[in-house]
């Protein structure tokens, strides 16, 4: 909890006056069966009608009193609630963008999304509530106690009996049924499930003819359900009449101990009304509170899930160097292996290889032969679990991580664009990019015409997950963005698969007689893509099995080969 | 007034679902009737009781305990009735939320393909799930609060003429108060809430957009202006949120403060009726009563108001559910429809025309006929409309007009059943079932033994990486766990139909995601299993097309030619630019 008590620290004044004011309303209410008391025993009697008038007054002014504390109350817990929340958000936020590959991997962007948005709102209701009812339950049922204590101790007894009773069985049924409710929801998830696979898979579903079988299981987990749902019901159908019960016959003992009092001149009737009102009262506080505690422990479970985030600390810790050597290879793996966390056996192994400044290297091979793994560990994005990586003569880890990756334009497999003008997504790369240097970026990306297109040119407004664009403009867009970037290094990571041929050619074409003359990776599946690289990595299962050009590599390299005979066997013919 | 007759025509079917239940709603109206009358005698007892305490050596003691032991018995009878009362209501209304959600499927598993290709799968997901969810809370809290909550106010009211009806008056003037200043506040926040959801909604989108695709972010160093931009949609979602959490909770210490209000009243009112400055005079202990009353009266008003709101909620979300139990269904095969066993292979295409909607023609005058074990392959531009003619084999889609035959039989005299079985299908949408490795090769034949499932996998290529999973053929794979690549689904697609081959073949872009060595390997497996079985393959290799008997070259939704590759060479037609634009590109690398 600390780490999340921190984003308190400016609302400490709400967090006091909140369920300060808060009391004070309490304070007031417990006064008003006092007054009702007084109305009986003395206005009543004594046939006192400006004393029951004031006595009425006094309950409005109260009940106006109560009003203004809560008014205040709510104020500063809404404000408190929600300052201490976005606070969170923004340290979350900036926590989570400093993470690595790894820890991206381990959490799931999927998980991380849930912290920020349903996890976070729980974790906002709850200090809301806790705020403006957790003072205010607790100070009612002991107030009210102790209010009984004053007015008469004998008779009061019976709270002290019926108050721990009453909380057992409210707390105890809430939460006993809490694992209840989540089984329940369990079989709920598994029957979404089941409704959501028949209609992705429909098809193959009515191919084989499952149609009767499937309802069949549905029926099954449906009457499942409901068996869940009814005993679930059961047990917290006990609650609402057992705290009635209860509630009922402690007022019965009650009357029946003040009566005797009554009978022995300590008390008076308006008295013994005062003391039913009381247990009336606490009833419903306790019911509150008990539903309090239940959102206490979910936003206390969220809280801890959020906390769990940013407890992840970054693996990886950025060097200091802001520049390389002059007279070195840009790349270089000295037998450098990958390993992911969690994974029992090595993704990447002894890999060794070089590439000059201008020089393009081509990375071939099956899928889940760790081709992009290798392109990874240039920017750094994951670290090498033996050997080395190194760019301009020194190893990664010992660069500033941002001067690093500013070095390298990387066009990642899955072409994403944000939402924003097309100008604004490609400034990603150069925040400083001239509208000129952007469009001579789309020219040799190949995306002019896709540009000329849009009336609107580099104003156009990309939709949130590039909705509005096909899969090969946004490619080209993708690789525009790190064309921007004028890098050292330009990485392809199976970039150009929703390309043509003829486009991808062009494409390779331009970025081969760009003018800042980049080192080029380019990994692909397709021989047509790299055969014309300098160098041809080509990787099988984690390991390099062949390196050379295409014409080489023909002859020396089965895998190449096979990969080559594969997709242009029968053309050569 | 045409909304009216919509939402009236979904009260009759929710009735005709409670219906079902009737014996049990009536003990639970009969219940809910005793248990509020019983509720509220309870006040008038103790009333009574208090009125025996009148001060010392005047307390009638005997009587009085005769009266609590009233109390402690009635209430444990209320408490009694109250739980059973409770758990027949939630057995209705699961019962009937069971009910609905099984209908919703049944029809699922007999709708058109059409709907279900244009309908989202979540928002049909949604209807079954949480509409139906919704449709048992507004139930539950109907049958639970809306009868006593009526029986209630009735009752009160009743016990409260007879006691005294100048008080009554003042209760019945001042409660009224409450329930307006609570939706005076409801409605003034409901703007609040809406751009507090507006605000909530660009946050999200930004975290969606940032978060998921933290790689790339991170690639570009851009985390500073990330944050920059989350800030800023940070900061007005606070303010929003203020204020709409802020006038929302206002709500209930108003309507408390009404409350107080109307308490003081009774308390003035009832002290001067006690003292018989209106008439008639009641006792203290009635006094006392019509205190707890009063504390009372307003709740089931707040309640029944939220009950109508939930009702007319769930009334929404049951009729979007009935909405899908309405939809028409496939047309049911005949009854006297042919059980197509083994079929030879041979299928017929004549003069068929389709289109998916009728103002844009798709497939037109399409003749085509296959003899048995003949290799069709169906080429041209993505979006061209191969899935199309997949459709029409499978009977997903109806023809418009013409027909389509297999061995010499309409498709549609043939149960839908057994001509599917006919057909092996392996689509680029690879589609895996919740359950293990195992349960998912043997889809179309759950008897198979574990040998006939590894000959399978083995045959798709498929064993050696299935073997290496944690638990092998009994690794559970869900559609959301993922943990396979989209190559290792297909081959588990792939083996699914090595398991036990049906007469004809359908291979749609099978081996799209699979890298092009283990396709190759694949290949000639599939080559050994077409041998003899008419087989379709909408293919964008080369290889698999140049070996096909005829090819269709489609493209925009027609079929543009038709015949063999030399055939279609020679016509020097769309295929052959089709294949010359990708032979060249190959021979200038």
């Amino acid at each position: 909890m600390k780490k999340l008590l921190v984003h308190m620290k400016g609302y400490k004044k709400q967090c006091v006056l909140a369920p300060l004011f808060k009391m004070l309303e309490a304070c007031f209410e417990l006064f008003i069966p006092l007054v009702v008391a007084s109305i009986v025993d003395v206005g009543i009697k004594n046939n006192d009608t400006p004393y029951i008038v004031k006595c009425c007054l006094i309950m409005v002014a109260l009940g106006a009193i109560g009003l203004t504390c809560t008014l205040f109350a709510q104020y500063f817990s809404a404000y408190a609630a929600v300052g201490f929340v976005s606070s969170i958000k923004h340290g979350l936020f900036k926590h989570i963008s400093s993470l690595s590959y790894t820890e991206i991997d381990t959490l799931g962007t999927s998980t991380l999304i849930t912290r920020m948005t349903s996890d976070i709102n729980q974790v906002q209701s709850g200090v809301n509530l806790t705020l403006r009812l957790f003072m205010r339950s607790p100070v009612i049922v002991f107030g009210a106690m102790i209010m009984a204590f004053i007015v008469d101790v004998n008779a009061s007894l019976v709270f002290v009996v019926a108050i721990p009773l009453l909380a057992v069985v409210v707390f105890g049924i809430i939460l006993s049924t809490i694992p209840l409710y989540k089984k329940v929801q369990g079989k709920l998830d598994r029957v979404l499930n089941t409704s959501r696979e028949n209609l992705s898979g429909v098809r193959v579903i009515r191919a084989f003819g499952l149609e009767e079988s499937e309802k069949s299981k549905f029926h099954a987990q449906t009457e499942e359900l409901n068996k869940a749902q009814v005993f679930v019901g059961k047990i917290s159908a006990i609650m609402n009449p057992a705290t009635y019960a209860i509630v009922n016959i402690s007022i019965s003992i009650l009357i029946w101990r003040g009566a005797i009092q009554v009978n022995y001149g300590n008390l008076t009737q308006g008295q013994v009304i005062a003391l039913y009102n009381y247990m009336s009262q606490i009833l419903i506080e306790l019911i509150k509170l008990a539903n309090l505690i239940v959102t206490i422990t979910k936003a206390v479970a969220c809280a801890n899930r959020i906390e769990g985030v940013l407890e992840v600390q970054p693996s990886q810790k950025s060097g200091s160097l802001t520049s390389g050597e002059n007279n070195a290879y840009t790349v270089e793996f000295k037998k450098a292996s990958l390993r992911y966390k969690n994974s029992p056996e090595c993704t990447l192994e002894d890999i060794s290889f070089t590439a000059m400044p201008g020089e393009s290297i081509g990375i071939i091979g099956g899928t889940g032969s760790g081709k992009s793994s290798l392109i990874n560990m240039i920017g750094r994005f994951y670290d090498c679990y033996e050997g080395q990586v190194l760019v301009e003569g020194n190893d990664v880890c010992d660069y500033d991580l941002e001067y690093l990756r500013e070095q390298i334009g990387i066009v990642p497999q899955k072409a994403v664009l944000f939402k924003g003008t097309i100008r604004d997504n490609l400034k990603w790369g150069n925040k400083q990019a001239t509208d000129t240097e952007i469009l001579s970026a789309i020219d040799a990306a190949q995306a002019t015409d896709v540009l000329n297109s849009k009336s609107e040119g580099l104003d156009f407004v990309i939709e949130e997950g590039g909705k509005n664009l096909s899969g090969g403009q946004r490619q080209r867009f993708t690789i525009a963005r790190a064309l921007v970037k004028k890098p050292k290094i330009l990485i392809l990571d199976d970039s150009c698969s929703a390309l043509d041929y003829a486009t991808d050619a062009r494409l390779r074409h331009a970025i081969k007689n760009i003018d800042f003359n980049p080192t080029t990776f380019i990994v692909s599946q397709r021989t047509s893509s790299i055969m014309h690289c300098d160098k041809i990595i080509v990787l099988d299962d984690g390991k390099i099995v062949g390196m050379g050009k295409h014409e080489e590599l023909l002859k020396s390299c089965l895998v190449y080969s096979e990969i080559y005979e594969s997709q242009f066997k029968e053309e050569e013919r | 007034m045409k909304k009216n007759s919509i939402q009236f025509s979904s009260v009759k079917r929710i009735l005709r679902y409670i219906k079902r239940y009737s014996f049990l709603l009536v003990i639970s109206i009969l219940l809910s009737l005793v248990t509020v009358g019983l509720t509220l005698y309870i006040p008038i007892v103790i009333g009574d009781a208090i009125d025996l305490i009148v001060g010392k050596e005047q307390v009638a003691l005997d009587k009085i305990l005769t009266l609590l032991l009233n109390v402690g018995i009635i209430s444990v009878i209320i408490a009694l009735l109250q739980w059973i009362m409770n758990t027949i209501n939630n057995k209705i209304t699961f019962s009937i939320t069971r009910d609905v959600r099984n209908e919703a499927f049944d029809k699922l598993e007999k709708l058109p393909l059409k709907y279900i290709d244009s309908h989202a799968y979540g928002e049909i997901v949604s209807r079954m799930i949480s509409d139906v969810d919704q449709l048992a809370e507004g139930l539950l809290m109907g049958f639970t609060q809306f009868f006593t909550g009526v029986s209630t106010i009735v009752g009160t009211l009743v016990f409260m003429l007879t006691l005294s009806p100048v008080i009554t008056v003042v209760v019945v003037a001042l409660t009224p108060l409450s329930l307006i200043v609570a939706s005076f506040i409801s409605k003034r926040t409901y703007s609040l809430f809406k751009v507090q959801s507006e605000a909530r909604a660009k946050q999200t989108a930004i975290i969606g957009e940032n978060l998921g695709n933290l790689k790339v972010v991170k690639a570009f160093s851009h985390e500073d202006e990330s944050l920059e931009e989350f800030d800023k949609s940070n900061e007005q979602l606070k303010k929003a949120s203020v204020k709409a959490i802020f006038f929302s909770s206002l709500v209930n210490p108003t309507t408390r403060f009404v409350n107080a209000l109307v308490y003081a009243g009774v308390a003035l009112v009832g002290a001067m009726v006690v003292m018989g400055n209106f008439g008639t005079a009641i006792s203290i202990g009635a006094l006392s009563c019509f205190l707890s009353y009063a504390n009372q009266y307003a709740k089931p008003f707040n309640e029944i108001s939220g009950v109508v709101t939930e009702l007319q909620n769930s009334l929404a979300c049951a009729t979007r559910v009935f909405q899908l139990i309405d939809e028409e269904t496939e047309l049911p095969d005949d009854e006297n429809a042919l059980v197509l066993t083994n079929a030879q292979g041979e299928v017929t295409l004549s003069n068929v025309e389709f289109s998916y909607t009728p103002e844009k023609e798709l497939i037109k005058n399409l003749n085509l006929a296959v003899e048995k074990g003949q290799r069709i392959a169906i080429v041209g531009p993505t979006g061209c409309g191969k899935t199309t003619l997949i459709n029409l084999l499978m009977r997903f889609y109806d023809v418009n007009s013409g027909a389509i035959s297999v061995d010499g039989e309409d498709i549609r005299n043939i149960t839908r059943h057994s001509l599917r079985k006919n057909y092996g299908m392996v689509l680029q949408d690879t589609w895996l079932m919740g359950g293990t490795v195992k349960e998912n090769i043997a889809l179309g034949k759950p008897d198979a033994t574990d040998e006939e499932i590894i000959k399978a996998a083995k045959a798709a290529h498929a064993h050696s990486f299935i073997k290496r999973l944690p638990q092998g053929y009994d690794t559970v794979i869900s559609e959301e766990l993922g943990g396979l690549s989209q190559g290792q689904k297909q081959l588990l697609c792939i083996s699914r139909i090595m398991l036990s081959p049906p007469p004809m073949l359908i291979l749609d872009e099978a081996t799209s995601s699979i890298d092009t060595r283990t396709e190759l390997k694949i290949q000639n497996a599939f080559a050994l299993l077409m041998k003899g079985r008419t087989s379709f393959i909408v293919a964008h290799r080369l290889s698999t097309i140049k070996e096909a008997d005829i090819i269709l070259v489609m493209n925009n939704g027609n079929i543009v030619e038709q015949g063999n590759h030399q055939e279609l060479l020679l016509k020097r037609g769309f295929y052959y630019n089709l294949y010359n634009s990708q032979f060249e590109n190959n021979e200038e690398h």
